[in-house]
């Protein structure tokens, strides 16, 4: 560590450790020099992130979170207050940026088993923050409180209904009321803009921290610590800043031109992003055709439809969600990256990224409609759902069963 | 290492098209509107009408006279003598005075506020519906429509649109590529005009037309400005990314 006597910032590294904090984590952290395409999406779901908070500590300036004044006070946002409806399209298609960001960060972790020893914890704290995210995202859609606000609130909640003995009185407590009302609005708000933000503010520095104890992997999945030259810098690792912040700034700016493209002209994302009922106000006394989550539950959502029984229907949506907790140890292969694993990796794997696509879409549509015009959309969500438990459950069979390449010693396709 | 540009354009554009097919929807056909917010004349005309024959039961409660009178190039004091037709300060909500009880005592249902209602049933329903009333001596105001059954509300327009009536007509099916005449068939369960308003077919469809362009544009007054920024903030990203792209390539050059 180069320590600078005599100086304003000698003074404050004697009293807090700024310069080697910085070494650590940016100028001296080693990250492998081959990273590709898949590796931009941890620094954009951050990007979301801050996104989120900055335009979300604006919109609170001017919400008003009542039953009464919430949905006018969305359109005054929208028309009165400068620049308040750029904030606002900024935070509503940042939600959905956000998840895709955080679902193509996932798949990476799936494909290159960023998630093997030694980054369970790092898996772990992500998949915390993932949980938190789709309780966060929820939350906040109920906060404009229009017709989807509040009837997906109902089903969701509702859910929670199917728990035996205590399902009733548990939702009661969630909702604060006998039925969604302003209780539970005022009550999501606070959750959504303190509560929930702090948490997973937190969870992402544990997530940071955890990786850059052990390293980040990368798509050979080879260890770049096995190999370091007489100063005992890794010989396939380059410091962090400045190579992947220039690097990584690339993939901002295109990543932003996409973002920019859809929020300046396609702010409702076709009803996907904001459902066109949400443009009316919440009425209970009045339910919509056809109620629908927004796009990013979509799967956990047709897994719940997939199974008959209510109670049946909710421990398979909460099972999806958890397996995914436990993946480091359902994992046996030898090797972390695809590229190196066996035949069944290399075909399911990719059938897995289409099944969950797939999933998502159904949770979009009607139950009743068919998919390709072929089958109907039940049965494809009912073979979909099997095919994602068998994928996780056969999971330690498979990776034990393929026969693997051998793992280059240094890492390949450098620059 | 590879920096994949075309790809990362790829996979995050395929994340869009999972947005672009229309969700839900009725099985009735709608006709297309074309919304037009540059054209300040039709939304003018838009205004006008809605102002004379909507206002009254329907209010715009998220809307504010002066936004309306700036953004369709309205003098506010011409707004004020000609479009307001209370005594309402120009800078407030465009609410009206019908108590939500009466409209429900009146039509089954209080007449809802439509500042959004473009953004919820969307313009060629709009469209559509409002050239979709006919004659139902059984319903409480006598007509039905096609689109909304049994829908509360009367057809205000009538006046001008005529008696549009439901039953058999002559409809023109397709055209004779020699003559260029209609060819036409029988067709049950058509709408056609019995007895002419004061306004032609063409009138009327082109009044209905502003109608919902305006109302298109008080869903979301930004949206022509939204636009407009957008193309500028595009630009502004692509020359960014010349450096960007530049300086990357200046660091990673001694990385082997």
């Amino acid at each position: 560590m180069s320590k600078q006597q005599n100086t304003l910032m000698g003074w404050i590294d004697d009293r807090l450790p700024v310069t080697q904090t910085y070494e650590k984590h940016m100028s001296k952290y080693y990250a492998p020099k081959n990273f590709n395409f898949w590796y931009f999406f941890g620094v954009i779901s951050m990007l979301m992130l801050v996104n989120q908070i900055l335009t979300g500590i604006w919109l609170t300036m001017n919400f008003t979170p009542s039953a009464e004044a919430a949905f006018a006070s969305v359109e005054y946002i929208m028309r009165d207050v400068e620049w308040g409806w750029l904030i606002r399209y900024m935070h509503s298609t940042g939600a959905t940026f956000f998840f895709i960001a955080v679902y193509l960060h996932m798949m990476r972790a799936l494909l290159y088993g960023s998630y093997q020893k030694p980054r369970e914890l790092i898996w772990i704290f992500g998949m915390l923050i993932y949980l938190l995210l789709m309780a966060e995202a929820f939350m906040g859609y109920v906060l404009p409180w229009g017709q989807m606000s509040y009837w997906g609130a109902q089903v969701i909640i509702s859910l929670f209904g199917a728990i035996p003995v205590i399902g009733e009185d548990l939702t009661t407590w969630i909702r604060g009321d006998f039925l969604i009302s302003g209780a539970t609005l005022n009550r999501f708000f606070a959750l959504h803009v303190i509560a929930l933000p702090l948490v997973i503010v937190a969870l992402v520095v544990l997530h940071l921290l955890a990786l850059h104890e052990v390293g980040s992997n990368n798509p050979d999945g080879v260890d770049i610590k096995k190999h370091k030259d007489e100063n005992g810098k890794p010989l396939d690792g380059i410091p962090f800043h400045p190579y992947y912040t220039v690097h990584d700034m690339v993939g901002i700016v295109v990543f932003l031109m996409v973002f920019c493209t859809v929020m300046f002209f396609f702010p409702e994302g076709n009803g996907f992003m904001l459902e066109y009922p949400n443009f009316e106000p919440a009425n209970g006394l009045k339910t919509p055709e056809h109620i629908a989550p927004v796009w990013y539950f979509g799967a956990f959502y047709t897994i719940l439809r997939a199974v008959p029984d209510k109670l049946l229907g909710v421990i398979a949506m909460g099972a999806a969600i958890a397996i995914l907790f436990v993946l480091p140890w359902l994992d046996k292969s030898p090797v972390r990256s695809w590229r190196y694993k066996g035949m069944f990796s290399k075909i399911l794997l990719p059938v897995f990224g289409i099944v969950f696509l797939i999933l998502t879409w159904l949770g979009t549509q009607p139950a009743s409609g068919m998919f390709l015009g072929l089958f109907s959309n039940g049965t494809v969500a009912v073979v979909s759902t099997i095919f994602y438990f068998v994928f996780f459950l056969t999971m330690p069979i498979w990776t034990r069963m393929e026969k693997t390449k051998p793992v280059p010693e240094r890492v390949t396709g450098g620059h | 290492m590879k920096i994949g540009m075309t790809k990362l354009f790829g996979l995050l554009a395929a994340c869009v098209p999972a947005l672009a097919a229309a969700a839900g929807g009725s099985n009735i056909h709608l006709d297309e509107h074309k919304t037009d917010l540059h054209d300040k004349a039709s939304l003018q005309r838009g205004a006008q009408t809605y102002m004379n024959y909507c206002m009254g039961c329907h209010s715009l409660e998220h809307s504010r006279y002066n936004r309306v009178a700036k953004d369709l190039d309205i003098p506010e004091k011409l707004m004020l003598e000609n479009l307001v037709f209370s005594d309402q300060k120009i800078g407030e909500l465009m609410t009206n005075a019908m108590r939500p009880e009466d409209g429900k005592t009146w039509f089954g249902a209080t007449p809802p506020d439509l500042t959004l209602v473009a953004r919820v049933r969307r313009p060629d329903w709009l469209y559509t519906y409002l050239r979709s009333f006919y004659e139902d001596p059984s319903r409480p105001w006598g007509v039905n429509n096609v689109v909304f059954k049994d829908v509360g509300m009367p057809h205000v327009l009538a006046d001008l649109q005529g008696r549009q009536v439901k039953g058999t007509a002559q409809v023109a099916v397709a055209y004779d590529t020699l003559t260029g005449q209609e060819i036409t068939e029988e067709k049950d369960g058509v709408l056609y005009i019995a007895e002419e308003g004061t306004l032609s077919a063409a009138e009327y469809d082109r009044l209905v037309f502003d109608l919902v362009n305006f109302l298109t544009y008080v869903a979301e007054p930004i949206a022509v400005e939204r636009e407009r920024l957008g193309w500028w903030v595009l630009l502004f990203l692509a020359i960014f990314f010349v450096p960007v792209y530049m300086l990357n390539k200046e660091f990673w050059r001694d990385v082997k």
